[in-house]
């Protein structure tokens, strides 16, 4: 069981970028990526601004559209992000690659709803009468504004399908949902894949956007979202005391995993290692994270243990920090639990949340997070934690603030967290 | 060493039953539950059959009474999930949070908890009854009074009620399971997908049991329209008990099945230590692969079944057993004549000219396709049909395509239950008698 994966791709499609490097450079500028939210008229909304994808075009990726048209957003992204990591990787042109042991293993999300025609049915099937939808009615308009093609791509499992046809992928193919946290439970399990020898190459990421009416909604009902409407750039505030909800983002992340052999003997260059993976669930209730962080920091001593790594070797904590009252405090708890169970914080790394300039990228933060993780250790820099003006007495780890920061780093550690109770933290090391 | 997990308690529930006591009888009977749809009227939709739960399922009967508030956020997949869980750790024995009477069998963090869901869709009356105050004078939709005013008509846990991961979230709570957990959204392979990161995840000591398996009910008007555009569907029928005909000449479709199934996974070490009788069956391998179909965009498995073949062959593998090893299959089958084809291709390739004596059960002609509850529902089946050393009867079979007539097996120690589904994913698994 002593295999190392290892990450031998990467690429990301982000509001702050198309590729690795603009990305990266953007992050450790302290720029933000969030704006008023155009993809739909959000004016009226509590929450008018959202970090959007900008100028992105996926036939400049993809190596057979015609297989891809009529695709959701989060298929385009996820479509660009992939290509980049499989070039990375060189596979592009690659062909002693055994397709039925290249699987997929991603956590992304449902596509966007058709919404203006999905309003429409779902107005002209009201009975008002009954107060209720009349199916019949309903289907009746349903079947003249609504397309399969539409429909069928909002299925959770159309990235998958899209990456594999692009990629000819037949290996072992999953897609899970797991809110926030399943893009970096798809990194753990695509290594396991790897480790328990059912594949020799996996895809692995995610990606995701909410950036819709019924999504926005969604969130606004939850009071989860920020609503400082005036100031987007400076609406997502990880662990600041005057923090009030995270901001909506959108994008895809991908890695390409291998185990160290495999990439060694096609001679690949390996980045990273995936050396440890923790999952667990809160098991308290669907609306509330546990008080202490219980889970949050179970998974994080399972994916330490898993990497024979002591809470000393930490360098930097890629936090999940959404910015919201309840997930910033409650991480903090869960950092301070493991790292510092005596109460002294100098043994704690540094901590730093990304969403404060990305935002939340919901199903594909955790990725975009692991790929922040593998740059730090290749550059020897701390991306900031943007915002960061009032710090709040009862959070008291250092957040990198503002800033970006050299520092030596050799070990990582990424935390998700997902709606219901989901944790997700992986090791990532220098190789 | 990987260590030995068993399946020791199952819970299906389905168009015939809930429970495997309720659903056994009638499977060996040959019923089947397809008939017209109850739940909204689906007489626009150019197909208006489905094999639905029980009109007198309530939650309210399978959660503790503490719980019970929780069930208003439970869209009809989370409730059907529950439900299993609950006749599933029944039916094993296995005392958990829930029980009031008894020890837990585990320690919370050593169990734990992979579900396959599908896209769960909003509840088109709760939705459009918030919409509606949002209209124009002339009746158009404006979004700008949605934004600011519209919205607040739903209830706030609104979006609670429909992400995938609550069925597995409630169930880890319900249960105290605080081990490993996961949702898996790969449509019909999504319940074999969740059994096999379970199989995983105690073989290699990450947790001693888990609850896996999935449920989805597309029994509402945006879903049941979505499996329309699947274009898998059977046109409507007078005599809706055999309308579904898996891998017989006459197949014509499938319809929309309601349900799935959980199933409890313990590692045969701590299973022993609680002794509670003899397990339903050994999980002995399982396998997963992806279809490359693009005349379909992958939507479903190519005629060659290389997809499915390459998903069993793996299984077989892992199980480190030869094809001449398996008694009888327990397919997809969903009786739609190109899946069926695609898959007995798949099965000539792995069994040969062997695959006429080996029985090919499809659960689909009696419970309709349950989509991520299609392949649980399956596993549960298999398991009790080898505690039992029994099959389903065979229904709406008349005349076999490929010569898959064989109806009793020589003998009953291995079964293989494999899922090709919407999307191009496969799964396969080996069961063998305990």
């Amino acid at each position: 069981m002593s295999q190392r994966i290892v990450i031998t791709g990467m690429g990301w499609i982000t509001p702050l970028g198309h590729d690795l490097e603009t990305v990266w450079s953007a992050l450790l500028a302290s720029k933000s990526g969030v704006g008023k939210t155009t993809r739909f008229d959000a004016s009226t909304f509590p929450t008018s601004f959202s970090a959007e994808v900008r100028d992105y075009d996926y036939t400049d990726y993809v190596s057979k559209p015609e297989l891809h048209e009529g695709a959701g957003p989060n298929v385009r992204y996820a479509l660009g992000a992939a290509s980049q990591a499989w070039k990375m990787a060189g596979l592009d042109g690659y062909d002693a690659l055994d397709s039925a042991r290249l699987g997929i293993y991603l956590g992304s999300g449902e596509g966007s709803p058709d919404f203006f025609n999905f309003v429409d049915a779902n107005l002209a099937g009201w009975d008002a009468e009954a107060r209720e939808t009349d199916g019949a009615k309903w289907a009746a308009k349903a079947n003249e504004c609504l397309t399969a093609m539409a429909e069928i791509e909002q299925e959770p499992n159309m990235p998958l399908t899209h990456l594999a046809m692009e990629f000819g992928a037949e290996g072992p193919a999953y897609n899970c949902l797991t809110a926030c946290a399943a893009s970096t439970q798809a990194i753990g399990e695509a290594s396991q894949i790897l480790r328990c020898g059912d594949a020799d190459v996996m895809i692995t990421g995610g990606t995701h956007t909410m950036i819709h009416p019924l999504g926005v909604t969604g969130f606004n009902r939850l009071t989860a979202l920020s609503n400082r409407n005036d100031t987007p750039t400076t609406a997502s505030r990880p662990f600041s005391a005057d923090r009030e909800g995270f901001v909506m983002g959108e994008g895809a992340g991908i890695l390409i995993l291998e185990t160290l052999e495999h990439a060694q003997a096609r001679g690949a260059t390996p980045i990273v290692e995936i050396a440890g993976y923790g999952s667990t669930a809160d098991a308290y209730r669907i609306t509330d994270i546990h008080p202490e962080g219980r889970g949050g920091a179970q998974a994080m001593r399972q994916a330490l243990e898993m990497a024979h790594v002591q809470t000393s070797d930490i360098d930097y904590i890629s936090a999940h920090g959404t910015g919201t009252k309840e997930n910033d405090s409650i991480e903090t708890k869960a950092i301070k639990a493991v790292f510092c169970p005596d109460g002294d914080v100098s043994k704690a790394p540094p901590v730093s949340s990304v969403k404060s300039m990305l935002g939340h990228l919901i199903a594909a933060a955790g990725v975009t997070e692991s790929i922040v993780c593998a740059l730090a250790i290749r550059d020897g820099k701390l991306p900031p934690t943007i915002n960061y003006q009032t710090p709040d007495p009862a959070l008291d780890l250092d957040y990198v603030p503002n800033e970006a920061r050299d520092a030596e780093v050799n070990t990582c550690l990424s935390n998700s967290f997902g709606f219901g109770g989901q944790n997700d933290t992986l090791v990532i090391k220098r190789i | 060493m990987k260590r030995d997990v068993y399946i020791t308690g199952v819970g299906p529930v389905s168009g015939l039953g809930l429970g495997i006591d309720e659903l056994w009888p009638k499977l060996l009977a040959g019923e089947s539950a397809i008939a017209p749809i109850r739940a909204f009227d689906a007489s626009n939709f150019g197909s208006s059959l489905a094999a639905e739960v029980a009109e007198d399922f309530k939650i309210r009967n399978f959660v503790p009474k503490t719980y019970r508030k929780a069930t208003k956020v439970m869209a009809r997949d989370i409730e059907l999930a529950v439900a299993a869980a609950d006749l599933a750790a029944k039916d094993a024995g296995l005392s958990t949070a829930t029980d009031a009477d008894a020890e837990p069998c585990y320690d919370p963090a050593r169990i734990g908890c992979h579900i396959g869901a599908g896209l769960i869709a909003a509840d088109t009356t709760e939705l459009t009854a918030a919409l509606i105050k949002s209209q124009r004078e002339d009746g158009s939709f404006d979004i700008g009074n949605w934004g600011s005013e519209g919205m607040t008509h739903l209830t706030p846990l609104w979006l609670l009620k429909y992400l995938p991961n609550m069925l597995a979230c409630h169930v880890t709570i319900v249960h105290d399971l605080q081990g490993p957990s996961n949702t898996i959204t790969c449509a019909e392979a999504s319940g074999g997908l969740s059994m096999g990161e379970s199989l995983r995840v105690i073989q290699r000591g990450q947790a001693d049991a888990c609850f896996c398996g999935g449920a989805e009910s597309n029994l509402n008007p945006v879903s049941f329209l979505r499996e329309v555009f699947t274009k898998r569907l059977v046109a409507d029928s007078d005599n809706p008990g055999s309308a579904v005909r898996p891998f017989d000449s006459q197949a014509a479709g499938t319809v929309v099945g309601e349900g799935g199934g959980i199933l409890i996974l313990e590692s045969a070490k701590t299973y022993e230590k609680r002794g509670k009788g003899s397990a339903y069956a050994k999980v002995l391998g399982f396998g997963a692969s992806q279809s490359l179909n693009p005349k379909t965009r992958s939507l479903q498995p190519a005629e060659s079944g290389r997809g499915p073949m390459l998903a069993i062959n793996a299984a077989l593998r892992d199980a480190g057993l030869s094809a001449d090893a398996i008694d009888a299959v327990l397919p997809f089958g969903c009786g739609h004549p190109e899946w069926d084809a695609a898959e007995a291709a798949a099965l000539k390739q792995v069994f040969g000219d062997r695959l006429s004596s080996i029985p090919v059960v499809s659960t689909k002609a009696a419970l309709g396709n349950c989509s991520a509850g299609a392949g649980a529902l399956d596993l549960t089946i298999a398991a009790k049909a080898l505690r039992e050393q029994q099959l389903p009867k065979i229904i709406n079979r008349d005349s076999p395509i490929d010569g898959l007539g064989a109806t009793d097996p020589d003998k009953l120690d291995h079964i293989l239950v494999f899922t090709t589904g919407f999307g191009g994913q496969n799964t396969a698994a080996i069961l063998e008698k305990a």
